[in-house]
């Protein structure tokens, strides 16, 4: 897409929002918008890591929930406002993502799955087990509703405005750092990371800062989540959670932003619109994963797309 | 001491598992040089099969185990030939996804099966357990380090004195050199995926008398399997064995001696420090490139 209609893009996508927003009044619908919102975030977050950088990461639910459960002890234990939690939960998870990237990240293919995999399954066990702090495998309930300062998001609808002011400011912020020199540097480690290093490109220190920055917004959904839903649990934020977030951006497309609006919005909505759907979720999940990698590794919208471009190619040759 | 013993006991029956699943990953990677995600999905399948055919169908032992062994080895022939070839560019993230989806498919395929509950089966042989020094050791461990030290025999004379075995060695040290002097790659990849969920599937077949099998057992065996062949050297078969008995090990001592709570952390804080501090793991020597 061309720079110069960004703007308008940005506004229409404001409008769209104000409209819905607007319209709709079915508590059904605007929880439905919210969660969609969510997903964005999280697919949007891991887009960066795996889609524009191509390191993967098999336990990004991990900051998810490191986001929710901190916000959750803080604000319910500690009765912290809302507002102070915020930086502390995203805050945290960044931390932990800093910690743990610096000798992950000098893992590449197979082993930084694993590594990403084994941390997520240390994320969730320590959840689980530590009892004390978390509530343990039943879950953490009581979590206070959002309120900043006066303002109260305690209705669906203002929690739906604020979770996708969010998304805009993120899908504007990711915008800003791939139109820019990182966000070509990081195309660069995408397509060969020693040749990336060798143009003299810090690819060491900048897989740590998008992994970081992933780790941040991931923990910012988290930190929406929990007082969205009051009440949190392990199982949230598992392994399966994490696949959902890959699945997620391989349906969007590897690096596409706009593509992580739409395989959010699609896999929220398919278990709404397949009352079956449950019982055949993994099947079905797992199907997409392996028929969109093998025969479109660059997502199902990129995938979609080069096709049609190759059938109007041969068309116009005729 | 008794204990200790105790601890030991459990921890080389779950360690032997461990190898045998670990044979699998570093067999498999040493001739494709690919990891399966779904390795331990397979394993789930061996134990779910050997459960049905024996409790449910009624087969005998031997039959039953033989035929679980083969109907899943075919199975990841099958998985190979549909998901893994038809790849156009096997990069690792490309694969990694596939397989990670292959699981998922897998473990929901299972569900839909065997349903979500555990499944039990009678023990091999119906013997006492033996008592060593006040430590009880179960007859089905024994059958359990009997079968890997088979494997472990077996597997090391295919790879040193069979034609197809020193082909695939071959295909391990230099796949275009293979190619070149006539091995057929394609079926030696075929081959190693038959064998590699072949032994998985020998590994969930064994633990079904001692343990509940359930649909989603198998990510966690996985990964465990996975840590034991890094521990010991990815593509090492000694090195699989070792690494996965001192996994075993280590991990009953943890549950004895820290908190049960925590057992399945064991395996990911080891592998996590594996992957930091030696990727080639105990056995390993070859260069290998991991950074």
């Amino acid at each position: 897409m061309d720079d110069k209609y960004l703007p308008a893009i940005y506004t229409g996508f404001a409008l769209g929002i104000a409209f819905l927003g607007w319209r709709i009044d079915n508590a059904y619908y605007l929880q439905l918008l919210i969660f969609i919102g969510l997903n964005t975030l999280l697919a949007l977050s891991l887009n960066m890591l795996m889609g524009y950088a191509g390191q993967i990461s098999l336990g990004h639910a991990a900051f998810y929930g490191i986001g929710a459960y901190v916000t959750a002890i803080l604000s319910t234990t500690y009765q912290v406002p809302p507002l102070l939690a915020l930086p502390a939960a995203v805050g945290a998870a960044m931390v932990i993502a800093w910690i743990v990237g610096i000798p992950t990240l000098r893992l590449s293919g197979y082993y930084l799955g694993m590594g990403t995999l084994g941390f997520g399954m240390i994320v969730h066990i320590v959840l689980r087990e530590w009892g004390s702090v978390t509530g343990g495998a039943s879950g953490f309930v009581g979590i206070p509703p959002l309120e900043i300062g006066p303002v109260s998001f305690a209705s669906s609808k203002s929690y739906f405005f604020l979770v996708w002011a969010v998304v805009l400011a993120v899908i504007i912020l990711c915008r800003r750092i791939i139109d820019s020199r990182v966000g070509r540097a990081l195309c660069a480690i995408h397509d060969g990371e020693k040749a990336a290093a060798a143009v003299g490109v810090n690819t060491r220190r900048l897989k740590l800062q998008v992994f970081v920055l992933s780790a941040g917004i991931a923990a910012l959904a988290g930190f929406l989540y929990a007082h969205l839903v009051f009440f949190i649990s392990p199982g949230s934020f598992g392994f399966m959670a994490s696949i959902k977030i890959v699945t997620m951006v391989v349906i969007g497309g590897m690096a596409s932003i706009w593509g992580a609006l739409f395989g959010a919005s699609l896999l929220t909505l398919l278990p709404e619109w397949l009352h079956a759907f449950s019982e055949f979720e993994m099947v079905v999940y797992g199907l997409i994963l392996m028929v969109v990698m093998i025969f479109m590794p660059r997502g199902l919208t990129r995938g979609l797309m080069d096709i049609y471009e190759r059938y109007r190619k041969t068309h116009d040759r005729q | 001491m008794q204990e200790l013993l105790q601890y030991l006991f459990s921890g080389m029956t779950n360690g032997a598992v461990y190898a045998v699943i670990a044979l699998g990953f570093s067999m498999l990677y040493s001739s494709t040089d690919l990891i399966n995600f779904a390795h331990g999905e397979f394993v789930m399948l061996g134990a779910l099969c050997m459960v049905s055919l024996t409790a449910g169908a009624g087969l005998a032992l031997v039959p039953a185990f033989f035929v679980t062994v083969a109907a899943v080895a075919a199975a990841g022939m099958l998985f190979e030939r549909l998901a893994i070839r038809p790849v156009r560019h096997p990069q690792p993230i490309v694969l990694i996804i596939i397989t990670v989806g292959a699981s998922i498919f897998l473990r929901g395929t299972g569900m839909l099966i065997w349903g979500k509950d555990a499944h039990s089966m009678p023990p091999f042989l119906d013997i006492a357990p033996i008592d060593i020094a006040g430590a009880r050791l179960l007859a089905q461990s024994v059958w359990i380090l009997v079968i890997v030290t088979a494997l472990a025999a077996g597997l090391h004379l295919f790879y040193k004195k069979t034609l197809t075995g020193k082909a695939m060695t071959a295909c391990a040290v230099n796949k275009k050199g293979a190619w070149i002097v006539g091995i057929p790659f394609k079926w030696m990849v075929l081959l190693a995926f038959g064998l590699s969920t072949g032994l998985g599937a020998v590994a969930g077949a064994s633990i079904a008398p001692i343990t509940m099998s359930s649909y989603d057992m198998g990510t966690i065996l996985g990964l465990k399997g996975f840590c034991g062949a890094m521990l010991g050297g990815l593509g090492s078969l000694w090195g699989a064995i070792l690494g996965g008995f001192l996994l075993g090990i280590l991990e009953a001592m943890g549950v004895g001696f820290v908190s049960s709570g925590f057992k399945d952390a064991t395996a990911f804080l080891l592998l996590l420090l594996v992957l930091y501090i030696r990727p080639q793991g105990i056995l390993g020597t070859a260069e290998v490139k991991r950074f």
